[in-house]
């Protein structure tokens, strides 16, 4: 009799965000970002964060870091690191995991960086890494000559060859969780398709978790391997990419991807939208945000909204994700 | 680097030789002749003829500009039309008391003004902002020798604590100080409006600039990213500001040493002017100039040093 | 760089802007002050400046001489009140040559050959180095004190920061896309400067003027209190501090009454121009106080 094969254990988060809920204080009341958001990211896992412009994206993004801006408030929930709440850390503790255990790289090269201060000189003050080692990670992600480079100011280089050098800077630390945010959105075609390779050679060398917020599903599809769904300030759904991808549960998700420039069929002669506009995040409506939008709606998506798992690793914020 | 230093000094210098031509050829743009002039209707034509020939008015002009540069080159500025001393030392000679002077000015205006501007961003938006805003603006406006006149009737004569002339006695420390408190006062009462407000403007703007939140991102503690980081682009617009401003208040100081009598550049300069003794009167123009333009090219190059991506505008 | 169209669209809406800060306001109440009283100084100044009464010399301020008098029993209040006519009179004539002339010399280094412009910032750029007041001492040298020799070294010392702002703008307006396409539909050069760059350039010539008048101020009763500027017994402020400094000790009331004004006029004309500048902002009053 051969021995049970040992049940595979769930993999522990190596970042899990709780109800979180966030909102900023505005001149007509309290726009709320973020409302009830939990996720996770295992350690080697890459997860996506999708949405349009104003869906919270960012703010979760830096809420994961706990770089909030000061305007914005924490009405809820926690952000854990291997089961420490960043949120409520003293701010000495915070900022020393702030580059070491979790990093981050942003939306807009061109302006990410200090204009009179070298590249090595930035990057060791980020990190207190030797130049040998800085150079060595600048090689890692494809800078050509990284003794030259170190020397070098932000606006000798290329937008392509900065976005490189933050990637670089988060990597440095070797932190357990990396957030982009963004990272392709500033740059051209040719650069987004050398930072996505990149980021995909990284997959296999860096042992940590990724989180990648983006509205663009290329990207989504090419490096991720769950996505969350993001419509004002909710995930309205969560899971594997393929199943979400081939099988959306959400109107929204389904919507968003019949959108897609990619599945678009030309001869209709017609780019699909979806009718309506985002709520007012000051003013939401009781039950689904999304509802005014759907084309599905039932008269009871004016009420609180369940969220169901129709399979285990899946989540969906809607009254018909049962189905 | 070097490149962009020779050619911003190789400009500086092209403005001074504009500047001596320019105040050498306005003594022959004028009716009636400098001689004349300086001597006033009770010249006879042999005083005349003879302080033409001392003041060289005799040669041709193409000569006479030769002369005057090579002179200039080799410090010769030319004879005080009525002493006969040298010009360049009778300048010399005054001329680190006014720098004295201003340079405390600014030095306390500097100190001043950083800290207010400091203060103005700390607190941003608050009552201490708007009210600073309004100081800042009123003691720009006021013209110096107004602030020291008004010092003066209230420190020196009324309250009788500091001197209300002169620069003190020569050696005795002490008393060149205390003489010194007021007019600098005076004259780096302006400043400090102007500097609180181009501080403030400074530094709020690095401040809310993206890369700041990436050194944040990095846990970078917020003293070190205002003095490592932030401060060194805000710097960059102050430094500049105060080269031109070494200037004017090198200007300024023309009336506050009047108004203290205080022996400098400023009391030189408009007793030759009284009695039409050009020759201190321009060569004054020329080392204030010329000094003037040191500091500005020093304070470029400083600059450029500072911030690499100014010496690509030069080239373009 | 800002265009015609982000301005605050009608009068209305710049002056309802210009009021609503407690600067502009200042500002605009200070110098309609004074340009009041520079109109109307014949008519509203008790005494005669110049007459001279020797036995009531040295008066402190009271109801038949709100001001005082001076050493020569010269009524301070009047002379003070025609001192405005003759600062202000000196100011924006100077004032109004030198924008004139920069106007010219502006367009000229704008639209003009590129040497010429060359030469031209060349000469601006010596004219910036030159510290004001020697360049102003060493013109009095040459021509003598007195009221014309003021306005000329007045004049000279101002042309180049007008000259540079027109000059800014044309050769901005040069460059932009829309004065291609007028200039391809046949427009002349004298339409393009009168549509386009006249109306861009006026917001910040006006704010110019505004903070030049008072250096302008400045300048005139600071050499007139060097006895290089407009001749006594005209009541220039700076003659009256002049004289007023002499007999510091015995009647210090006449150097605090000729300084009043001088503070007043430079403080009005800096708020207005400080207001106006909030006021003109298309960025709007998120940027006020910086």
């Amino acid at each position: 009799m051969t021995p049970a094969q040992p049940v595979p254990a769930q993999p522990v988060p190596a970042l899990s965000v709780e109800h979180l809920s966030v909102g900023y204080a505005a001149p007509g009341g309290t726009v709320q970002a973020l409302r009830d958001v939990s996720l996770a990211v295992a350690k080697g896992e890459v997860l996506g964060i999708m949405g349009e412009s104003g869906c919270g994206k960012s703010t979760l993004a830096a809420a994961m870091m706990n770089l909030l801006p000061a305007a914005a408030r924490v009405t809820a929930g926690a952000v854990r690191l291997n089961g420490t709440d960043l949120l409520r850390l003293p701010r000495a503790q915070m900022r020393a995991l702030r580059g070491r255990a979790v990093a981050m790289v942003f939306q807009d090269p061109m302006t990410a960086f200090n204009p009179v201060l070298t590249v090595g000189r930035q990057l060791h003050d980020f990190t207190g890494a030797a130049p040998a080692a800085i150079a060595a990670m600048l090689s890692r992600v494809g800078i050509p000559d990284p003794d030259r480079a170190l020397a070098r100011y932000p606006h000798e280089l290329s937008g392509g060859m900065r976005q490189r050098v933050a990637i670089a800077a988060a990597l440095l630390m070797q932190p357990q969780v990396l957030i982009a945010d963004e990272p392709t959105t500033a740059l051209d075609v040719t650069m987004e398709a050398q930072i996505i390779h990149l980021l995909r050679d990284l997959r296999a060398t860096f042992d940590g978790a990724i989180v990648i917020v983006t509205h663009h599903l290329g990207v989504i599809a090419e490096l991720c391997d769950r996505v969350a769904v993001m419509y004002a300030g909710e995930v309205v759904e969560v899971g594997p990419v393929d199943a979400i991808f081939h099988d959306a549960r959400h109107p929204y998700t389904r919507a968003l991807l019949a959108c897609d420039p990619a599945v678009v069929d030309p001869s209709s002669g017609r780019l699909p939208a979806i009718g309506g506009r985002i709520p007012d995040l000051a003013h939401l409506p009781p039950g689904c945000a999304f509802a005014p939008r759907c084309a599905v709606a039932l008269p009871e998506c004016q009420t609180p909204v369940p969220r169901h798992s129709p399979t285990p690793d899946r989540t969906v914020l809607c009254h018909r994700g049962a189905a | 680097m070097l490149a962009y230093a020779i050619r911003r000094m190789g400009l500086s210098l092209l403005i001074l030789i504009v500047v001596m031509l320019a105040m050498y050829a306005m003594v022959f743009l004028v009716p009636g002749d400098p001689a004349s002039l300086a001597l006033g209707p009770r010249a006879t034509p042999e005083l005349k003829a003879e302080l033409r020939e001392r003041m060289g008015l005799d040669q041709p002009f193409v000569v006479q500009v030769g002369y005057f540069f090579g002179n200039a080159l080799r410090g010769d500025l030319g004879l005080d039309v009525w002493s006969k001393r040298p010009v360049l030392e009778q300048i010399l000679g005054v001329f680190p008391k006014t720098l004295i002077l201003g340079s405390v000015a600014l030095g306390w205006a500097l100190v001043t003004g950083v800290l207010l501007g400091c203060a103005a961003v700390v607190w941003r938006d608050t009552w201490i902002d708007r009210l600073l805003a309004v100081v800042s603006v009123s003691v720009i406006s006021v013209p110096s020798f107004v602030v020291a006149i008004y010092a003066l009737i209230v420190f020196a004569v009324w309250l009788n604590w500091l001197p209300a002339i002169g620069a003190g006695t020569e050696g005795d420390f002490g008393s060149q100080a205390r003489a010194l408190i007021l007019p600098a006062f005076a004259l780096g009462l302006g400043w400090v409006g102007y500097l609180a407000r181009l501080i403030r403007a400074a530094m709020l703007e690095v401040m809310d600039a993206p890369h700041i939140r990436t050194a944040r991102a990095f846990g970078m503690s917020e003293s070190r990213i205002v003095f490592g980081h932030a401060l060194r682009i805000a710097i960059v617009p102050t430094i500049s500001v105060l080269a031109v401003g070494f200037g004017a208040i090198l200007s300024s100081a023309v009336f506050v040493e009047m108004v203290f009598s205080r022996p400098g550049i400023g009391t030189l300069v408009t007793a030759a002017v009284e009695k039409r003794n050009y020759p201190v009167v321009m060569g004054t123009v020329l080392f204030m100039t010329a000094f003037y333009l040191a500091v500005v090219t020093a304070a470029d190059l400083l600059i450029a040093w500072l911030d690499p991506r100014v010496r690509d505008v030069l080239r373009g | 760089m800002s265009f015609a169209a982000d301005a605050p669209a009608t009068r209305r809406g710049l002056w309802r802007a210009l009021v609503a800060g407690p600067m502009g306001l200042a500002g605009l109440i200070l110098v309609v002050v004074f340009l009041t009283m520079a109109l109307l100084a014949p008519w509203i100044a008790p005494y005669d400046p110049v007459a001279i009464n020797v036995k009531a010399k040295f008066l402190t301020p009271s109801s038949a001489h709100w001001a005082g008098t001076d050493h020569l029993g010269r009524d301070l209040l009047s002379r003070v009140i025609w001192g405005a006519r003759l600062a202000l009179g000196i100011a924006i004539t100077s004032v109004g040559i030198a924008g004139a002339v920069g106007l010219l010399l502006g367009l000229v280094a704008g639209y003009g050959p590129r040497w010429l412009d060359a030469i031209l910032v060349l000469i601006f750029d010596s004219m910036s180095s030159l510290p004001m007041i020697f360049f102003a001492l060493a013109v009095i040298t040459v021509l003598g004190p007195g009221t014309t020799t003021l306005i000329l070294v007045i004049v000279a010392v101002s042309v180049p920061g007008y000259a540079r702002l027109i000059r800014t703008q044309t050769l901005t307006m040069t460059g932009a896309d829309f004065i291609l396409a007028e200039r391809a539909m046949g427009a002349g050069p004298v339409r393009i400067i009168l549509r386009h760059l006249l109306p861009n350039v006026v917001g910040p010539l006006v704010i110019l003027i505004c903070m030049d008048i008072p250096v302008v101020i400045m300048l005139e009763a600071g050499l007139s209190y060097l006895n290089l500027g407009v001749r006594p017994p005209a009541p220039s402020w700076g003659n009256i501090l002049a004289e007023g400094y002499t007999s510091l000790r015995q009647a210090p009331h006449v150097v605090i009454v000729a300084g009043i004004p001088l503070v007043l006029a430079t403080l009005g004309f800096t708020f207005l121009g400080e207001g106006l500048r909030d006021a003109l902002d298309p960025r709007g009053a998120g940027r006020r106080w910086t």
